[in-house]
């Protein structure tokens, strides 16, 4: 099927709207747009990081995931207290698949779920005893920690406990950073603001620690901040900067430590991946330490040596080889993989709906493929996501922001792409309608897709997907119809 | 008053940021830039109007500051 005129992809969207209720429609509207490359500014089309609608199947998180699930989280030697009820932490304990190296339950505690399992009487009478026995224990049972960061969970800050007086006292008794976050689930529209939570506290007890304090820097210090490591994706990044030349100081926070942490702001240049989720500390880090930061984009070869040059010049001209150097190493690999795979994807088209980076940074991997992407949207976006992505997308293609369950499979029934690009939430169901699924929150189970080692994986798996035999069996035998004889004769 | 943030966008202009609402907006205009009064009434892209307490220029950007929105848009 050709892909979808200006007028079809409009009309389409009002078809979709036809369902709300007339206050629920006004709303919905503005967050389906019909991308136009011409458009400046984003929110001239589109609204964002609004509060969903209730009684719709949205698919975002709370808070509490931005700040524990995926900025805290991945910090591996500290550990981290889901503090309130067991739930919150155990349903999404080591979901987000953020590779590290160490012994688990010795030195790094990246897979473990730690609570405070609040009961009945804690919210009662208050769990600020408790919370300081919790850590007594941890220190008792995990002396390699390098740290622990308390993550409330709701109910935390309806009773109001002051975790705070709890982290400064046990910080002191212990000699190690105790971070009290005040991501409650509550707070926000979506995960969005856990993000901006937990950089906050990064800023206010992290970064601070090491002040004054001498270190050993070169002129080519980096920090990649922004990449969770998600199935490796953080390692196969950080391998093209070395071997460019760079010096990556600080992992954030895949595979991270929060020593690393604590020296980013010696470093002479922060390589932001993904911009929401920690753009914060970054212009902090300009403002404070005078550090420079710049967005890049690991997916597919052509971004990749895209962004590989533009972080090059930053530099002098050692690492501008260097890029150079790494590119042409990498281009006979790279190329082997789009003459492999590509003849099999050319022309597939993809809709995505993801969150983070991933709706806008992806499309240059597709393309590499000769494949297109025709509908992206954001989970938890603002509007300067948004503005970057509309010069990304094609005319004509679809956005949506917080797209509800049932917005979703409209779109994907009439758009009938080759490859729905979403969450573990969508996948079942679209497997069942029949359209090709990759999980591109965590890789389905695969990975790393970032850097050139990355695409090679990537390719590899959108080919599985896409050309899997299963999806010509979708229809059960007996109600096949009869194959025309010829067909039959030539096979 | 609300904390907000100044800094130079990628073409050398200056961009305002919001972190309480996550709002980034290119300035459009501001009343006073000079050296010795910097500051004013400013203008954002998106229509909207804060006012910063005319000072010195500072020495660097990015800059966080108290603002007095006059003006929002949306
Ligand atoms: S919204 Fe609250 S209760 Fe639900 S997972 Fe998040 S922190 Fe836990």
């Amino acid at each position: 099927m050709s892909a979808l005129t200006r007028e079809e992809s409009e009309a389409l969207i009002q078809e979709v709207l036809e369902v709300y209720p007339e206050k629920a429609k006004k709303d919905r509207a503005k967050h389906l747009a019909v991308n136009d490359k011409s458009i400046e500014q984003s929110k001239k089309c589109i609204t964002s990081n609004r509060k969903s609608l209730p009684g719709v199947m949205t698919i975002r998180g709370c808070a509490y995931a931005g700040s524990k699930g995926v900025v805290w989280g991945p910090i591996k030697d500290m550990i981290h207290i889901s503090h309130g009820p067991v739930g919150c932490g155990q349903y999404s304990r080591a979901g987000r698949r953020n590779y590290y190296v160490g012994t688990t339950g010795v030195n790094t505690f990246g897979t473990m779920n730690f609570t405070s399992d609040f009961q009945e009487k804690d919210i009662v009478f208050g769990g600020d005893k408790k919370l300081a026995k919790v850590m007594v224990e941890i220190e008792g049972l995990f002396p390699l920690n390098k740290g622990i960061s308390i993550q409330s969970e709701c109910p935390i800050g309806l009773i109001g406990d002051d975790i705070e007086a709890v982290a400064k006292k046990t910080a002191v008794e212990t000699g190690k950073p105790v971070v009290p976050v005040r991501c409650e689930g509550f707070r926000g529209v979506s995960q969005s603001l856990g993000h901006h939570i937990a950089n906050d506290a990064i800023r206010d007890w992290v970064l601070p620690r090491r002040e004054g304090k001498a270190f050993e820097g070169t002129p080519y210090d980096v920090a990649v901040i922004g990449d969770y490591n998600i199935g490796g994706d953080a390692w196969s990044s950080r391998i093209l900067l070395e071997e460019m030349g760079l010096r990556v100081v600080a992992q954030w926070s895949g595979d991270g430590t929060i020593a690393e942490m604590e020296k980013t702001p010696y470093v002479k240049v922060n390589l932001i991946h993904c911009y929401r989720s920690m753009n914060y500390i970054a212009r902090h880090m300009e403002e404070k330490y005078n550090i420079p930061w710049m967005e890049y984009n690991f997916f597919g070869p052509t971004k990749v040596a895209e962004s590989l040059r533009a972080i090059a010049a930053l530099f002098d001209d050692k690492i501008k080889e260097g890029a150079e150097r790494v590119i042409a190493k990498y281009q006979p690999l790279m190329q082997a993989v789009i003459d492999k795979y590509k003849p099999r994807l050319q022309g597939k088209r993809v809709m995505l709906y993801v969150g983070g980076l991933r709706p806008r940074h992806v499309i240059g991997a597709y393309e590499d493929l000769g494949m297109e992407v025709v509908g992206t949207g954001y989970e938890f976006g603002h509007g300067d996501d948004y503005d970057r992505t509309i010069k990304d997308m094609g005319n004509a293609t679809l956005l949506y922001d917080d797209v509800t369950g049932f917005e979703f499979e409209e779109f994907v029934k009439r758009v009938k792409p080759d490859l729905v690009g979403s969450g573990i939430k969508e996948k079942f169901i679209f497997q069942k309608m029949g359209v090709p699924f990759r999980q591109m929150h965590s890789w389905d189970y695969s990975g790393p897709y970032h850097g050139y080692d990355g695409f090679a994986i990537f390719a590899r798996d959108m080919d599985m997907t896409l050309n899997n035999p299963c999806w010509g069996k979708m229809q059960a035998p007996w109600l096949k119809k009869a194959e025309p004889e010829e067909a039959k004769k030539a096979a | 008053m609300a904390n907000i943030m100044i800094q130079r966008g990628s073409k050398g202009e200056y961009v305002f940021y919001l972190p309480k609402r996550d709002l980034e907006d290119g300035i459009v205009s501001m009343e006073f830039d000079t050296p010795e009064k910097w500051g004013g009434e400013i203008k954002l892209n998106n229509g909207g109007c804060y006012y910063i307490e005319p000072q010195p220029a500072p020495a660097r950007l990015p800059i966080s500051l108290r603002a007095k929105r006059l003006d929002a848009a949306e």
